[in-house]
């Protein structure tokens, strides 16, 4: 396609989504207003299957089918990053130098690590009650392990995550959520409906399969940034090219 | 009264997220682009907090103002480390 074409398409695509969108707005509810029509029906909802978080009943119950391909996204760019950011021929994996850390970073990281780490889990298992779920819980859960590499250094991050078995649990998560909506199938209802006891509103064990698919969403998720950032981190720290790592070692050599 | 406070909220967080949004197309160096990306996934946070979306704002701030940032530093890092080589 020539240039001039390109931009005949991108201004008729340009044209067209301002047009659509624009007619989508003046149909819209005003800013700030009382009148919801879509958040009257998904709180009704939310309150019939004793869900507290109403954005939790519309992403793992209402929807539930959405969040399995929002799910799966998230699986296969992982997949296509392990798969991109291998070690390949010409490569050689060195051992880390431990790294000096500032007192102050150090004593600041050791401290919050636990701490994020609890709100983490809380955040995953409290997503049918309070903002938050399987994604949120699992981004942080995954981002407080990190804090080790920030106050220690990579060596001590490695020991408390071998990457072999967060990958297992990645795919373990993922497939989780598969299993639990084939069970709806299996009780003779549709795939991914609520098919457990709802139990009593606004407590732990409230909401169904909403806990369950939150549990299985954050395993994933936070498996999924673990190994995420443990390819880059290896391709950052630990993956150098075998001329390199000879010009490195010379430099090094003549610094002395 | 309360009204016009959660509006000045509104305006006020909407303000923060057009010049950190600015700043972070304007930044040239990757490095320092990561940093300026962090505040403005703070400012998305805190935005879509005061539209009463927290859900999203907890997302937001996780990957926003966390994961982004540490991955384009690490990216920076390991691309500057070849670029020396050649």
């Amino acid at each position: 396609m020539t240039r001039r074409a390109r931009l005949w398409v991108l201004t008729a695509g340009l044209l067209g989504t301002a047009a659509l969108f624009a007619a989508a707005c003046l149909r819209m509810p005003p800013f700030g207003g009382t009148w919801h029509p879509y958040g009257d029906r998904a709180v009704q909802a939310a309150l019939l299957q004793r869900t507290a978080n109403t954005v939790s009943s519309v992403n793992f119950d209402q929807r539930a089918f959405d969040t399995l391909g929002e799910e799966s996204i998230l699986f296969a760019a992982v997949l296509g990053t392990v798969v991109l950011l291998r070690r390949t021929s010409g490569e050689r994996r060195v051992t880390p130098q431990p790294a000096s850390v500032p007192p102050a970073v150090r004593r600041y990281a050791i401290a919050v690590l636990p701490l994020a780490l609890l709100i983490g889990l809380y955040v995953v298992a409290h997503g049918q009650l309070s903002p938050g779920g399987g994604f949120q819980g699992g981004v942080v859960v995954a981002t407080a392990l990190h804090l080790l590499y920030v106050g220690v250094d990579y060596r001590a991050l490695e020991r408390v995550r071998p990457v072999g078995l967060y990958e297992l649990a990645d795919g373990v998560g993922e497939g989780a959520y598969v299993v639990l909506g084939a069970a709806g199938l299996l009780a003779g209802s549709a795939y991914l409906a609520n098919i457990l006891p709802l139990g009593t509103f606004n407590t732990l064990s409230s909401g169904g399969t909403v806990p369950l698919l939150n549990a299985a969403v954050g395993m994933e998720v936070a498996s999924a940034v673990v190994v995420l950032l443990a390819r880059f981190l290896a391709q950052a720290l630990e993956i150098v090219d075998e001329k390199e790592e000879g010009r490195e070692r010379g430099e090094r050599r003549k610094r002395e | 009264m309360r009204e016009a406070l959660d509006d000045a909220l509104v305006v006020a967080s909407l303000l923060f997220v057009a010049a950190a949004a600015t700043a972070a197309v304007l930044t040239r160096d990757p490095a320092r682009q990561a940093v300026v990306l962090s505040l403005l996934g703070l400012g998305l946070a805190l935005l879509f907090t005061v539209l009463q979306a927290p859900d999203v704002a907890l997302s937001q701030l996780a990957v926003g103002s966390a994961v982004t940032p540490l991955m384009i530093l690490l990216t920076v890092r390991e691309v500057r480390r070849r670029k020396r080589r050649e």
